[in-house]
């Protein structure tokens, strides 16, 4: 695995992505900055971490989205490139017109920054072959604009595509309001694009991964990934 | 040249001056001094900045300890925790401006502090906070702890850094001046320890950062005042934060510190470029030249007076190395940040200001600063007040019923509210997140852990200054060592009211003296502070609130305990003297509805035997859960650890000796909970027997309520829906 994390000025889970794939497949990643136009030769993955990009005054992922490297990531994921973007990165995806929909404030206009459990709705994609389908896994969100909207044509799409990866749900497996944190569509925490090799995702897998952040439920996801640009090399 | 106001009387009374102090400056320059410099001794002599009610008493604080790197008097304290890593850290108070503005206020406080710590070289690796709010019926409160809590996390969230733990408080004498104490807890190496004097002459001081702006001007002489029912015009006077440019400012200071650019720096906190530059010259021996034009400032036709005294954030002043000014420029540049060569060092021991060619201010440097008025302000102590006994007091609900109503109150719910809006796992070190006696946070990729918390205990201190000092040093201390951390130091954000009033001074004199007494016991020196005076609405003042913000190493993190029990059929161990004091208790008030009483002393050397214990416990690996007894007694705690197990426990009858509301509620200090398997119970007993450390099973773990003999058992599920219920239901206006 050559992976590649994106450093956009106000990203702050840049650290926590690079170690977390470094643990999970052995490979240091290398850290992009945004203004580069290209790419690492042999790069087989794209990170966008978390955080606060632009300190997200204006749109969340908006000024981001239109960084230098973004064009370089376009050619990449238009490429069949395998391009994972977690929280903020998933907003700045959205943003960069890599996946559809947006992300908006959470229904009860609160950051939240809890464990919730996410059913895994397929297991047959690069992001997900680390779980079952139907897997319930616990990971942390940790935002204040998580809530996945998109027209009821593209939802429905995405729907019917089984290109929702990922659903906030109950510990065993229900989705429902109750369980949806943050208002999101369809209770919505991850999505791919058509092609299905761009995930967006609210949580951070990359927090849970050892013991000592109470859970490894997330290693599953990076595990997955690693085994798939393993096999592909 | 600028307009420049005729100095008046009523100038200088409006710049916070007395005019005694106005005396003292005409003395010190030998003429009337210009307006700029007016502005300039507001912004240096105010209490705020020159600690000067204060200074004479904080010189009797401990600051020493092999382990201590950098004591009190630098942007934050530091300490070696051994592998050639230190922790630096500092807590510092935002509280009139939280007041007025509480999302800006907060925001403010947490980039302030955390400016300090990444300062000295460190990467900030946790926040902590103590929030003291108003009683919860008073028509602000509910506004502003949804502001504070927002900006807070606001704040933190954005630039990245875990926010681990804190208080929150709610009492009437906040209603009018809410407390804001933020603590930030950096990682740095011990060689890498960057501090504020310039050294060398000529040597270029370079503005970083945002641009300079008219907010908060006056900010510090506004926190050195009463507030009045006027005092929401004093907004203008509140910052603004920006926390991504604070991100910024982190990495391209961390970055060109490893380059090693960096001779001095110092950030532009209270009383902005007047303070900062000041200060790196009176430290080195050396004056400062200072060119204004070349400030970059965000609005056009700023006079030199309100550069001087501008408190917009997020900015830094250094001296670097001359030779590597290209190369740090290069680095601010790449992340956006101003970056302006704004004056020089000079011999003259002189801090001459410059604009528009003309020379705005020429004072002596040292005597800004060293020269402050220094106060023995008239202190009366406290009287003492009477020991209330449990057996006068009678109990007006049943032991269940009282359980039940206090772990739903104001005072002892669940937080959960609160840290949820923070950022609590960023970084992926948090071992122990919010919820637990102290934060648990990996140093890197371990072993190490850092355990941290903030601790005071208000009313105690109102009781008695003394006992309450010491109770505060002593409950942190107590909950680092309950995750199985070992105390290493302190700081200390001292909140008082007015100190020209002897009895308020009387409060501060005897809460440091106490603080002292157990910083020197523990071996738990103080090495940063703030302090905060003047905490006062229309003459009335808050309780004292000296917070306490405690730091602990675990050398290995997988070895913290924590309050929850683990297991069914485990025997549960009160440690410690118990007497039954429910003088200041949270039952007494809560309950009984008495605030009154002596609190319950702090015997500094059986806090140590008893902590040290427990320590060892922990580290043998006997202890399964840990929890200590503060507000609500045993039962409170004792019902905490089973909700966080999801585990209740079977309990004795209150010992005959002891009236049961006393022995249940009480709270008698130095005391922990312990819960130990089966197999280790007998050592463990003959162990605390041979060190005469008191201690008595008092039931077993299991089921799914706590039931007490003789009394109606209160299930876990109970407890739970009512510890989790008031904090939401109350912000939603239910409460």
């Amino acid at each position: 695995m050559k992976s590649a994390v994106l450093v956009f000025p106000g990203i702050n889970r840049e650290r926590d992505m690079a170690r977390t794939l470094k643990l999970v497949s052995g490979h240091e990643p290398t850290m992009v900055w945004h203004a580069e136009t290209s790419l690492p030769k042999g790069t087989d993955l794209v990170v966008l971490p978390g955080g606060f990009s632009y300190g997200d005054y204006l749109r969340c992922g908006a000024i981001a989205a239109r960084s230098p490297v973004m064009d370089a990531v376009r050619k990449f994921a238009d490429d069949g490139g395998l391009v994972l973007g977690v929280c903020n990165g998933f907003q700045i995806l959205c943003e960069s017109g890599l996946l559809p929909g947006i992300l908006m404030r959470n229904a009860r206009l609160k950051f939240i920054c809890h464990d919730v459990h996410l059913r895994v709705e397929r297991s047959d994609t690069p992001f997900t072959r680390g779980y079952n389908a139907g897997q319930v896994i616990r990971v942390p969100v940790a935002h204040g604009e998580g809530n996945y909207a998109a027209d009821a044509e593209t939802i429905k799409r995405l729907d019917g595509d089984g290109r929702v990866l990922y659903r906030y749900c109950s510990a065993s497996g229900e989705v429902g309001d109750t369980h949806n944190i943050n208002g999101a569509a369809q209770s919505i925490a991850g999505i791919v694009n058509e092609r299905g090799n761009v995930l967006g995702m609210m949580p951070h897998p990359e927090n849970h991964v050892e013991d000592i952040m109470g859970c490894t439920d997330g290693r599953g996801l990076f595990a997955g990934l690693a085994a798939h640009l393993e096999r592909a090399a | 040249m600028e307009h420049q106001p005729k100095i008046t009387p009523e100038l200088v009374a409006s710049h916070g001056l007395k005019p005694d102090e106005y005396e003292r400056i005409l003395k010190l320059i030998g003429r009337e001094p210009s307006f700029t410099e007016l502005g300039i001794f507001s912004a240096m002599w105010n209490e705020h900045c020159s600690y000067k009610s204060s200074r004479i008493h904080l010189r009797g604080l401990p600051t020493k300890a092999p382990w201590v790197l950098v004591g009190p008097g630098e942007n934050a304290g530091v300490i070696d925790i051994g592998d050639g890593q230190a922790i630096v850290f500092k807590m510092e108070s935002h509280n009139h401006p939280s007041f007025i503005e509480p999302y800006q206020g907060a925001t403010t406080g947490v980039g302030g502090i955390l400016r300090d710590v990444f300062t000295m070289g460190a990467r900030p690796i946790a926040c902590l906070n103590a929030l003291s709010f108003g009683a919860p019926e008073h028509p602000k409160t509910r506004h502003l702890v949804g502001g504070v809590v927002a900006g807070v996390g606001g704040y933190g969230n954005s630039f990245g850094v875990p926010t681990v733990g804190g208080q929150v408080r709610f009492h009437t004498r906040y209603d009018g001046n809410i407390l804001v104490n933020a603590m930030a807890v950096g990682l740095a190496r011990t060689d890498g320890i960057f501090l504020a004097a310039a050294s060398g002459v000529n040597m270029p001081i370079v503005y970083l950062g945002s641009k300079t702006g008219r907010d908060g001007i006056h900010g510090a002489t506004m926190a050195s005042a009463e507030f009045d029912d006027d005092s929401g015009e004093k907004r203008p006077t509140v910052q603004v934060g920006d926390p991504f440019a604070e991100k910024l400012l982190l990495e391209a200071c961390l970055e060109i510190m490893a380059k090693d650019c960096v001779i001095a720096i110092q950030d532009m906190g209270a009383a902005g470029l007047t303070c900062s530059a000041v200060e790196m010259g009176a430290k080195g021996d050396l004056g400062v030249d200072l060119d204004l034009d070349s400030v970059p400032t965000r609005e056009t036709g700023m006079s030199a007076y309100e550069m001087m005294l501008s408190e917009s954030q997020e900015r830094m002043l250094m001296v670097l190395k001359p030779e590597k000014e290209k190369e740090a420029e290069a680095i601010f540049r790449k992340w956006g940040l101003d970056f302006a060569v704004v004056g020089y060092t000079t011999p003259t021991k002189r801090f001459v200001v410059k604009h528009g060619g003309n020379v705005m201010a020429d004072l002596p440097i040292k005597e800004l600063g060293d020269e402050a008025p220094l106060y023995d302000r008239p202190h009366i102590a406290s009287e003492p007040l009477a020991i209330i006994h449990a057996r006068d007091i009678a109990p007006p609900l049943s032991i269940a019923d009282a359980l039940e109503k206090l772990i739903g109150s104001p005072e002892l719910c669940s937080r959960r509210w609160v840290w949820e809006q923070y950022d609590h796992v960023i970084g992926g070190n948090t071992v122990q997140r919010p919820g637990g006696d102290a934060a648990v946070v990996r140093i890197e990729d371990g072993p190490k852990g850092l355990a941290m918390t903030v601790d005071v205990t208000p009313r105690y201190c109102e009781a008695d200054p003394f006992e309450g000092g010491k109770q505060a040093v002593a409950e942190a201390w107590r909950n680092i060592t309950a995750v199985g951390g070992k105390p290493l130091a302190i700081t200390d954000n001292l909140n008082f009211g007015n100190p020209e009033r002897p009895e308020i001074m009387g409060q501060f004199v005897g809460c440091l003296k106490g603080i002292a007494a157990a910083c020197t016991a523990l071996d738990f020196p103080v090495v940063s502070g703030n302090v905060s005076l003047y905490n006062e609405t229309n003459g009335r003042g808050i309780l004292p609130t000296p917070s306490i913000g405690g730091v602990g190493l675990l050398d290995d993190f997988t070895k913290s305990a924590t309050l929850a029990f683990k297991a069914e059929d485990e025997a549960i161990l009160l440690i410690g003297d118990t007497q039954g004091w429910l003088g200041q208790s949270v039952y007494l008030r809560d309950i009984c509805g008495r605030e009154e009483g002596a609190p319950p002393p702090v015997d500094l050397a059986v806090e140590k035997r008893n902590g040290d214990v427990v320590r060892g416990m922990i580290h043998a690996g006997t202890a399964t859960a840990v929890h200590d007894l503060s507000d609500g007694g045993l039962l409170v705690a004792l019902a905490e650890m089973a909700m966080a197990g999801n585990i209740g426990a079977t309990l004795d009858a209150a010992p005959s000796a002891l009236v049961p509301h006393g022995y249940w509620f009480g709270e008698d200090q130095g005391r922990y909970l312990v819960t130990v398997r089966d197999s280790d119970l007998l050592g463990v007993l003959s162990k605390l027997k041979a060190v005469e450390v008191p201690c008595v099973q008092i039931g077993k773990t299991g089921g799914d309520a706590i039931a007490i003999a003789g009394e109606r058992p209160v299930s876990i599920e109970a407890l739970r829906s009512a510890f989790e219920a008031w904090f939401p239901n109350y912000m939603a206006g239910r409460g």
